[in-house]
């Protein structure tokens, strides 16, 4: 798709605004982009910041460790005993994990010089995906064994007996296919929206602020990218937050099946 | 179709680019009507729970952000869709 002149404003198409040119490592499926450097940084970002804040543990927690410890508060208290009771607490390190994780490449979004989503490329959210997928199967086989578990996902108590025909594989595919798929287009989607929201505003106050009569509605044009920029920053949290909440609910379904 | 095309003065192609891109906007519109009811009423109820018992804030909305995920990933569907449809 080339780029679509509107108004005498080039709008950049889709693809760049999301694809980067390889930096090293060929331009094959090992390329090394901008989008890999940040997902590296990321991983180092958030193993350094829980390596640092559990390296001299007080009892009266001060300045890293407070931060620290107040993030495994809100997943412990928001995530975990909300959805799965005391007993998920044993995977609290994934959900926290997954949270920050989630978060801080959400957040590149906004941080400049960087200005890109890792999680606008779906590979990473399907890559987590995936691993949601084989974590909460691999629990439900583990606690309710392999048919136990087959035949409270797709044989649901409380229907009455000929709608199984039609429940059946619904509950089937829904689980098993549309779970993972939903769980990773959610937060890639969510990523790539608000991205191209973002390049959109950029390039409109960009195209105003020229001397001509555009330059009266330049300024509620900036203010719009402010506040979207903030608003970035909301959803940013959310989804990392919905892809926790939502691991957790598959976790504690698998384990616990509906009476 | 060529009558229309020499009444626009458009070259052959452009056409279908341009019926393209309203498809796309068709694709996501559509896919965005029914999430934004969905959405509207699963916020709505939310509040009225909150209202009703501020106690259990908290609950209904971890329930509440959870609705909205499933109901929203409808509309994301569409979203990637419209990007999906050929061009």
């Amino acid at each position: 798709m080339p780029a679509m002149p509107t108004l005498a404003l080039e709008f950049p198409p889709v693809s760049h605004v999301t694809e980067w040119p390889s930096i090293f490592g060929g331009d094959g499926p090992l390329a090394v982009n901008k989008v890999v450097i940040l997902m590296w940084v990321s991983a180092a970002l958030v193993f350094g910041l829980f390596f640092v804040a559990s390296r001299r543990r007080k009892l009266v927690p001060t300045g890293v460790q407070n931060f620290a410890e107040s993030i495994w508060d809100f997943v412990r208290d928001g995530v975990v005993m909300q959805t799965m009771g005391p007993e998920g607490l044993k995977f609290m390190p994934l959900l926290v994990m997954m949270f920050c994780f989630i978060f801080v490449t959400n957040i590149w979004e906004i941080i400049p010089a960087a200005q890109m989503p890792v999680n606008a490329r779906i590979a990473l959210p399907a890559f987590m995906a995936v691993l949601v997928w084989v974590i909460f199967n691999i629990m439900g086989v583990a606690k309710q064994g392999l048919f136990g578990y087959l035949k409270s996902v797709c044989f649901p108590p409380g229907v009455p007996k000929a709608l199984y025909i039609l429940v059946t594989p619904i509950e089937f595919v829904s689980t098993f296919i549309v779970r993972p798929l939903s769980l990773s287009v959610r937060l890639f989607a969510n990523m790539l929206a608000g991205h191209l929201l973002l390049v959109s505003f950029i390039v409109i106050t960009a195209a105003l602020f020229t001397p001509g009569p555009g330059l009266v509605i330049w300024p509620f044009s900036f203010a719009l990218l402010v506040g979207l920029t903030g608003f970035e920053v909301l959803v940013a949290v959310l989804q990392a937050f919905i892809f926790t909440i939502l691991t957790a609910v598959y976790i504690a379904g698998a384990m616990h099946p509906e009476h | 179709m060529e009558l229309l095309q020499v009444l626009a003065q458009q070259e052959p192609g452009e056409l279908a680019e341009g019926l393209t891109a309203v498809g796309r906007g068709i694709v996501y519109g559509a896919a965005a009507i029914g999430p934004g009811i969905g959405i509207g009423i699963v916020v709505g109820n939310a509040i009225t729970a909150m209202a009703r018992q501020p106690e259990s804030a908290g609950m209904v909305r971890t329930t509440m952000f959870l609705g909205i995920a499933f109901t929203e990933a409808l509309a994301l569907f569409g979203f990637v869709l419209s990007f999906i449809v050929a061009g």
